[in-house]
């Protein structure tokens, strides 16, 4: 299914081609009801986002309001642990928890300039939904957050959170339940309330222009990244750079300064679940072939007919059967090397984070900090690990694991 | 001319356009279903291709596509199961379905199959049209396939003429912008299809979305070509454990 036009230009690690394409993926198979609004937004996002004054407002809330730039932290126990030197990208101390907050102050802020009142959103783990109705509640418009039924169940404390802060929580009743369908749920109030809507995607996955859009707002992180590695070490470029992946916002975010820095080593980690061969796990390059998913072609975990299939993974924020375009394009070129945690794995290495640093981190990040037992590490080897978000979402699950 | 290009030819205007889920309510519905169509008068046969992430449909077809998935429907299920169809059907019949089930079976092979098995064109809601310029109608044209798109009222006129220029057979003219089987007032229905035939289309036009029973079908019919019915039929049909007999109620009740 190659086009002549991506024969032409396949698009960059960064960026994709003017259809959306990193290489073989992206695009955007959307229904027509979609048109209107996606080419809306595709014409314009770039002027939007790089006008002087849009990056005034965005960059002041950042610093403000969000309490950028996270620290980058040189996490002197677990670096002794590991036999390395491992510095955390602190997103985890961000408002509201984790790196969701900077993709939706972004297209909140995109959305108001396009004159929609009405922000619609989908969240698994509940941090993307956090995060968007933070930002909602700061501007005064409507929210309404779509997810799945066994997400309200497991993340209950971020559902109480979006209503106090005046979202509308909807579940996601249909299918798997989870993350998947409550994207489908939020494309399909979309294609509903076509005039007055923009639908907040939280993660680099839907169609074009969606994951680009996300990874230059995420990429804050690795802009970051690189002047506080400097400072500290004299050099913006690590050895690694570490981050798990669902839908990949957070490893887009901290990979992005360093795609075409070809000495920069580049670690994805997805969730195993109970193990990639159980038939219970969310590990998409490993079980994923080539489909189209939430409008874009990617890597899809699918049957052999092409019915997506039901992951697994303890962390909702992982729980997804594809990934972004852009990361399916990092594996099949090799430009990242795709590692992955099981749930124990994961639960493990929270509790290690948490007894050795003092730092509880969310279920996702603590898939990344599992890759650690699984890299050759040297110890003069610097390691940058996105600590995309906070744990205490998911205490209700560590107490279970603890006794 | 095609089946469809014959049935606009011969019929201008009321015709009746029904859509169903294959596979549901039981695996082997589908030819029973698609003879209680012809027998009870419709005109035109959408047969959809279940999918478990159906974007633009709403819970009614959605749940039909899961049912038919749990049954065991598969593309080369349904491929075996339309084997010979054309002795028993005569009336024109399209396949529906979201790109991703076509594209694993492989869609060179699929169109390959499908015409020679008889089947007329194809719906595919979620295939866009750069990728269909690129890559897909080729394979579509060699087949003498038939390929309709969708507009919608916010459809542009430049996109309308369009993707009117690239679909044979029909346009589908979704009422308004929504999913399949939503509540819908057909008010503003007229104009927007008077806008279309301002357009000096080349395709015949079809109207769907929230089409169910007798006077939403008349306001859709009585300025386009005719109408496309889904969602209602569907809900018939998981009403009733009698395809047949649901099939002559629903059609009783709808003209
Ligand atoms: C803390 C945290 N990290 C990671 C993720 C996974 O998303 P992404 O891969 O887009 O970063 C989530 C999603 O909810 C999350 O809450």
């Amino acid at each position: 299914m190659i086009s002549k036009s991506f024969r032409l230009n396949k698009g960059t690690y960064t960026q994709p081609n003017i259809f959306g394409y990193y290489g073989n993926f992206g695009g955007a198979f959307i229904p027509e009801m979609l048109h209107r609004n996606v080419e809306e937004l595709r014409e314009n996002y770039i002027n939007i986002i790089y006008d002087h004054s849009f990056q005034e407002e965005y960059k002041s809330l950042l610093k403000n309001y969000v309490g950028r730039p996270s620290p980058l932290y040189f996490a002197k126990r677990i670096s002794a642990h590991y036999r390395s030197k491992i510095y955390l990208k602190r997103e985890d101390l961000n408002h509201t928890g984790a790196h969701k907050i900077n993709n939706a102050i972004g297209q909140v802020l995109l959305a108001n300039r396009l004159g929609k009142r009405r922000i619609i959103a989908e969240t698994g783990a509940g941090q993307h939904g956090v995060a968007t109705a933070t930002v909602c509640a700061l501007m005064g418009l409507e929210c309404v957050v779509f997810m799945g039924v066994k997400d309200i169940e497991r993340q209950a404390p971020n559902v109480a959170r979006m209503r106090m802060l005046g979202a509308t929580v909807v579940p996601a009743t249909s299918g798997s339940q989870t993350l998947k369908d409550a994207t489908n749920e939020a494309i399909r109030d979309w294609i509903n309330n076509p005039d007055d809507t923009h639908y907040v995607i939280g993660s680099v996955v839907g169609p074009h222009p969606y994951p680009d859009m996300v990874a230059r707002f995420q990429s804050i992180i690795s802009e970051e990244v690189r002047q506080q590695l400097f400072e500290q070490t004299g050099s913006e470029l690590p050895n690694l750079v570490v981050a798990c992946v669902g839908g990949g916002s957070n490893a887009a975010g901290i990979f992005y300064h360093f795609l075409d820095e070809p000495s920069v080593e580049l670690v994805a980690v997805e969730a195993a679940g109970l193990g990639i061969r159980s038939g219970k796990s969310a590990a998409t390059t490993k079980l994923g072939t080539t489909g189209i998913l939430h409008g874009s072609k990617s890597l899809v975990m699918q049957t052999e007919d092409g019915q997506v299939v039901e992951p697994h993974s303890i962390s909702a924020g992982l729980d997804y059967p594809g990934i972004g375009p852009m990361h399916a394009h990092l594996f099949e070129s090799g430009r990242a090397k795709f590692l992955s945690a099981t749930d124990d794995e994961a639960l493990q290495s929270a509790l290690e984070l948490t007894r050795l640093e003092g730092i509880i981190p969310a279920l996702e990040s603590a898939h990344a900090l599992a890759a650690l037992n699984q890299l050759q590490l040297r110890d003069d080897q610097v390691l940058v690990l996105c600590l995309s978000g906070r744990g205490d979402k998911d205490l209700d699950t560590y107490m279970k694991t603890l006794k | 001319m095609g089946r469809i290009g014959n049935l606009f030819e011969r019929k201008k205007d009321s015709i009746l356009s029904i859509y169903f889920t294959a596979g549901f309510p039981e695996l082997t519905s589908t030819l029973p279903i698609m003879k209680a169509l012809q027998k009870f008068g419709a005109d035109m046969i959408e047969l959809g291709i279940p999918y478990s992430d159906p974007l633009a449909d709403g819970p009614v077809i959605q749940a039909s596509g899961s049912k038919a998935i749990a049954n065991g429907m598969t593309i080369p299920k349904l491929l075996d199961q339309l084997r010979g169809f054309r002795t028993e059907i005569g009336l024109p019949t399209l396949m529906m379905g979201y790109l991703n089930p076509i594209i694993q079976f492989g869609f060179e092979k699929f169109c390959k199959a499908i015409s020679g098995l008889g089947i007329d064109g194809l719906i595919i809601p979620d295939l866009p049209l750069h990728e269909f310029e690129e890559y897909f109608e080729t394979l579509i044209k060699k087949f003498e396939l038939d390929f309709v798109f969708l507009v919608t009222p916010e459809t542009p006129d430049n996109r309308l003429l369009k993707l009117d220029g690239l679909s044979s057979g029909f346009l589908y003219a979704v009422s308004s912008s929504s999913i399949t089987g939503r509540d819908k007032n057909f008010d503003s229905v007229e104009n927007y299809v008077k806008r279309l035939k301002e357009l000096k289309l080349r395709n015949p036009i079809m109207v769907g979305f929230g089409v169910k029973d007798r006077e939403t079908f008349s306001s859709a019919a009585k300025y386009a070509n005719g109408a496309i019915v889904g969602t209602a039929f569907v809900n018939q049909l998981g009403k009733s454990d009698n395809v047949e007999e649901a099939t002559r109620v629903f059609m009783q009740n709808i003209r």
